[in-house]
């Protein structure tokens, strides 16, 4: 097995007393000594701050100078509509396989700063960064660059109440940033990228600096009372609250967009079936009615229900399977997201879930279990 | 009463004919917040070794095994509105089930406290 690798940040992580755990390729931190039930509540009271430096960041850009023909190389493989995005706006989208299936789910920004509003910002996952890099490059024609910024670039991100208020005292105008929507500013002495989003469903923000930089406004942020260190441990029980899908759980190559749910992300005009890889799949999927969704489901009773965990109807016929599952302390009780076959998606359909040989009874419901707290303005 | 403990870090309390059955304090901070206990029926009969209850946390589940074979006798139906205790009190108020033990002899395969403890630091 190759040797972790570690974020700028690692020392800080252990220094707090973290527990390191590999993930995607990196000695990432999964908890503190606040533990994660703890540090998921402070997010949701409070505000977290979260070391996602391992996740991959790049830029696409055009040799002819214009953003047009940057997002038309990139639309080419993503369901999103990237030519509307107007500089400082920021998309979710995903990568596709020729049959559809998602390689990953990433974030997509126009830059906004003068004079570099025809580049394209991107955030991909940590585990799928180096096929994401090289399924890019194949992709883009002459003309159009990828530059990868692993080498030069950390992300942090902010998220909670009072991230905004925390945030702000370094650069009071991250205020006026609605979600989804990003700009380049100093924090106090630092250039950063800040944008508004996140993966836990409150608001906040994920922020790239300079690796020679990230450890001076990590300790800017955690001198406030506030903030705390979160880990891995809590960030995947705040996005499962919040509903978000985590790749190589509940999205991977076996599953559309449409299947997971995520028909928002693709633009009306991009969903007739034709201009990107893909593209195919997504009508299709659009128009069988019988195909599977992705849902959120809520176990009654205490016991979690974990990921594989079959689905059945009442009559005890296999319908589907938990993706994500586990205890979520904001809702303080299970929740699971799965798929199951279409005519079970609707909310309040009574199913089981078969935890250790018994059927356990659940409900569909409704996405998120806790409502998103975005700042639109 | 004595108490032996598991190299899977379950403890078992021995009080004549009697074993109170939990997971230790190393393991329930090994678990972190406990957010379920799933406990067998009274009644139930276990063999050494087999899975007598499940712990949950918020990141995974792990299985409890009976130190020794018996009769379940008593479950502790407090965790079931307050899991956390197993965190608060691993080895007093978070104690799991008790079990009419049916063979006394199979507790001189575990550990007494000074040996578990050894054990634990080596881990």
């Amino acid at each position: 097995m190759s040797e972790l690798k570690r974020t700028k940040l690692f020392d800080k992580h252990v220094a707090a007393g973290a527990k390191m755990v590999p993930f995607a390729g990196y000695d990432m931190p999964v908890q503190y000594p606040l533990g994660i039930k703890s540090e998921h509540l402070h997010t949701r009271e409070k505000c977290g701050l979260f070391d996602v430096s391992h996740m991959g960041q790049c830029f696409i850009s055009a040799d002819d100078g214009t953003f047009e023909t940057a997002a038309k190389a990139l639309e080419t493989i993503v369901p999103a509509d990237i030519q509307s995005l107007k500089p400082g706006q920021q998309r979710y989208s995903q990568f596709l396989n020729a049959e559809g299936g998602i390689l990953d789910d990433l974030m997509i920004s126009r830059l906004g700063l003068e004079g570099h509003t025809h580049t394209l910002y991107l955030v991909v996952n940590a585990g799928c960064k180096d096929d994401d890099f090289a399924h890019i490059e194949k992709h883009l024609p002459d003309g159009v660059n990828l530059s990868i910024k692993d080498d030069t670039l950390s992300l942090i991100a902010l998220q909670g109440p009072k991230a905004a208020e925390v945030l702000g005292g370094l650069n009071s105008k991250v205020q006026d940033l609605v979600f989804m929507t990003h700009t380049d500013l100093p924090l106090g002495d630092i250039w950063a990228h800040v944008s508004r989003s996140g993966y836990t469903g409150e608001d906040g923000y994920e922020i790239s600096v300079k690796h020679e930089d990230v450890d001076a406004l990590v300790d800017q942020l955690l001198a406030h009372d506030d903030v705390e260190l979160i880990g891995l441990g809590a960030r995947d029980s705040l996005r499962l609250e919040a509903g978000l899908c985590l790749y190589g759980h509940d999205i991977d190559t076996s599953v559309s967009p449409i299947e997971a749910g995520l028909i928002w992300s693709v633009q009306k005009h991009r969903r007739g079936g034709e201009g990107y890889l893909g593209a195919a799949r997504i009508a299709a999927d659009i128009a069988d009615k019988s195909s599977k969704r992705l849902v959120g489901i809520l176990p009654e009773g205490k016991a979690p229900a974990r990921e594989h965990t079959e689905i059945q109807d009442q009559d005890g016929n296999t319908i589907g399977e938990i993706t994500s599952g586990g205890f979520g302390p904001s809702v303080g009780g299970p929740v699971a997201m799965g798929y199951v076959a279409r005519k079970f998606a609707k909310a309040s359909s009574e199913i089981n879930l078969m935890v250790r040989g018994k059927a356990r009874p659940a409900k569909v419901v409704k996405l998120p279990f806790v409502p998103h707290t975005y700042y639109r303005g | 009463m004595s108490t032996y403990y598991t190299e899977d870090h379950e403890w078992i309390s021995v009080d004549g004919d009697t074993g109170t059955v939990g997971i230790s304090v190393y393991a329930a901070k090994q678990l972190g917040d406990v957010v379920y206990v799933e406990l067998p029926d009274v009644g139930k009969s276990l063999d050494k070794g087999d899975e007598a209850a499940v712990v949950e946390s918020v990141k995974a589940a792990s299985e409890v095994y009976a130190p020794v074979g018996g009769e379940v006798t008593a479950i502790n139906e407090a965790l079931e509105d307050a899991p956390d205790t197993v965190n608060a009190s691993a080895e007093g108020d978070g104690w799991f089930l008790k079990i009419k033990i049916s063979d006394a002899g199979e507790l001189g395969s575990l550990m007494d406290s000074d040996k578990y403890k050894a054990y634990c630091d080596g881990l």
